[in-house]
């Protein structure tokens, strides 16, 4: 306990102030859940364009972790370990999806992977579509939750001793080898987060997304659709389904990757 | 099998090595020895291939191995914290480089077994490593580098993470395996008892230069200088100047050295052989001063006490038995008396 034997006023306020933070999060996600009747929340459970969607927003969102992960992890790795001109930069660079408005962002992207676009004119013989499709769909969410992923996964990998990687070069591994038995293993949990992170952000995603395609309908638009269209009492339910899904999964990802022995913690 | 290096300079951060020259014989076990912070790990990952001199070439049997990938060289590095992989069992630690050689998984693990028999560790070879203690590690950590055969071992202070019981016991696990299996060993440290211990040689350095190399010996024997003197932990280093007739003279104090050929610079007394007395006494001793305590300092099984001739300081070894026999206060008049033999010049 970091109080010791008697808690100060400024311990106790502080715990206030947290207790309060914790309800502003908790108290909305309980009360719109309790607020569903039974019958609205079984109905929901029987809709299938609420599951369409729900399975195409966790698809999309895991298509676009899964692509990422090939280009990010070795820039993460880099920027964890090279020092090079412009590295701070780099970084910045990384950060900028998290601060635009994602509505400016799908704009954007629209811009390079647009109906006339080189992307769209490359991709096209290859049977993918951005706009109104699925590939657009996961394209939108990777770009506004891809810092997720390479910021979690450089911390994992700057947080792996150089030493470590030294050792084993002089002991005959080629940097390859380094990279797959030593650094990854070590940095793992944190590359593992950073997908979750990554994977959770994307689902959520819904300026960029209802840009680039508003159908098929992801389930952050389809709720905005329902309550715009409909009311609070229509769009509750699937709001509540997607929220439980969510925080089932998260809750299984988290015990999936808790730390184990050895681990970068 | 001879590693040289002509002239490495390297700049990393507020480091500066200015351009070093060293020759590391085959087989022999090199000390060298310095403060923290001479740049002594840099040396070593720059030996390893693991950092690039910005100027100067490193020589492996007369082959030019500047440019050499560390996983090529064949050298072996063991750090301080030992850098176990800490997500591996011992016996999978040990394996590593076997299997990064492309050995395969039976004849890595029985060469394991062997070398953690060596070195008495085959009970630990399932264990992580952070269950192991410091000793463990460290002899983890030899059987690691060791287990490939490496040319030449890069130690980078291998004791200073264990306590002082333990310590000595692990520097006669290292001279003994450097003298089983004929290693080079290259091992950097701040402790000079621990280089004087292990060393065939020893190397004193500082500011990032190599000021002197030799065996244990001759570097007390003749340090170059007056720095050299205090790295290998000499007490009583004076500036001395007139050396004429068998004297010289240190601080208005004519103190006698005995017949030398040369001029020297600077007189070196040992602490262990100057007497201290309450009253003067025939001796063949030439040397025999009054003098004033100032202080003293208990150390192990001694007693340091530190003494003035006129402005001349002299620390003086005592052991506890004179120490109290002397019946020392701040400011008690004694007399100092030392051979001229016991003084040592450079």
């Amino acid at each position: 306990m970091i109080f010791g034997s008697r808690p100060s006023f400024f311990h106790l306020a502080f715990f206030l102030l947290g207790a309060l933070m914790l309800l502003f999060i908790v108290a909305p996600l309980v009360r719109i859940t309790l607020d569903s009747s039974a019958s609205e929340l079984s109905e929901a459970l029987g809709d299938r364009e609420l599951w369409a969607s729900i399975f195409l927003t966790l698809r999309a969102a895991g298509v676009a972790t899964i692509i990422s992960i090939l280009f990010g992890v070795p820039l993460a790795y880099l920027l964890a370990h090279a020092r090079f001109p412009g590295r701070s930069l780099v970084l910045g660079v990384i950060d900028l999806p998290i601060m635009i408005p994602h509505s400016a962002a799908g704009l954007a992207l629209l811009t390079v992977i647009g109906r006339h676009s080189l992307a769209q004119k490359i991709a096209g013989p290859l049977g993918i579509e951005f706009v109104g499709e699925e590939a657009g769909i996961a394209t939108a969410m990777a770009f506004v939750s891809v810092p997720f992923l390479v910021n979690a996964a450089r911390e994992g990998f700057t947080a792996v001793p150089v030493r470590l990687e030294n050792v084993a070069r002089t002991l005959g591994a080629r940097p390859s080898r380094v990279f797959f038995t030593i650094s990854l293993p070590l940095a793992w949990r944190a590359v593992f987060s950073g997908m979750v992170l990554m994977w959770a952000r994307g689902i959520s995603e819904f300026g960029a997304v209802i840009i680039i395609a508003y159908h098929p309908m992801t389930t952050p638009i389809l709720v905005f659709q329902r309550f715009s269209d409909f009311g609070l009492t229509y769009a509750r339910a699937a709001a509540v389904v997607l929220i439980l899904v969510c925080v089932i999964g998260f809750a299984l990802l988290r015990f999936l990757s808790r730390p184990k022995r050895g681990e970068v913690r | 099998m001879t590693l040289e290096l002509k002239t490495v300079t390297k700049t990393l951060g507020d480091f500066k090595l200015p351009g070093l020259d060293l020759t590391v014989h085959e087989g022999e076990y090199l000390v060298l020895v310095g403060p923290s912070g001479v740049g002594k790990t840099v040396l070593l990952e720059i030996i390893a291939g693991l950092l690039r001199p910005d100027s100067g070439r490193l020589y492996w049997c007369g082959r030019d191995i500047t440019t050499l990938a560390p996983e090529r060289r064949g050298f072996g590095i063991m750090y301080q914290d030992y850098a176990l992989f800490s997500h591996m069992t011992v016996s999978e630690n040990i394996a590593y480089g076997l299997r990064s050689r492309g050995w395969s998984k039976a004849e890595a693990e029985e060469k394991t077994l062997d070398a953690a028999r060596d070195l008495d560790i085959e009970p630990l070879l399932g264990r992580m490593p952070d269950t192991l203690s410091g000793g463990e590690q460290q002899r983890a950590a030899l059987a690691r580098a060791l287990v490939v055969e490496p040319q030449l071992l890069l130690l980078d202070e291998p004791l200073s993470a264990v306590d002082l019981r333990l310590r000595r016991r692990l520097r006669r696990q290292l001279k003994h395996a450097q003298e089983t299996t004929g290693t080079t060993f290259v091992h950097v440290t701040h402790d000079v008892h621990e280089a004087l211990t292990v060393g065939h040689r020893v190397g004193v350095m500082l500011d990032g230069r190599l000021r002197q190399i030799g065996v244990p010996a001759e570097l007390f024997r003749k340090p170059t200088d007056k720095d050299v003197a205090r790295v290998l932990g000499m007490r009583n280093i004076f500036a001395a100047s007139g050396f004429e007739d068998g004297s010289c003279h240190v601080d208005g104090v004519n103190i006698h050295v005995g017949e030398r050929e040369d001029a020297y610079r600077h007189i070196w007394i040992r602490p262990e052989e100057i007497i201290l007395s309450r009253e003067p006494f025939e001796s063949s001793a030439r040397n025999q001063f009054r003098c004033v305590v100032e202080s003293w300092e208990f150390h192990d099984v001694l007693v340091n006490v530190r003494v003035a001739v006129n402005e001349m300081k002299l620390d003086v070894l005592l052991t506890y038995a004179s120490f109290e026999k002397l019946d020392v206060q701040s400011g008690t008049q004694l007399h100092a008396t030392f051979k001229s033999s016991s003084v040592h010049c450079f």
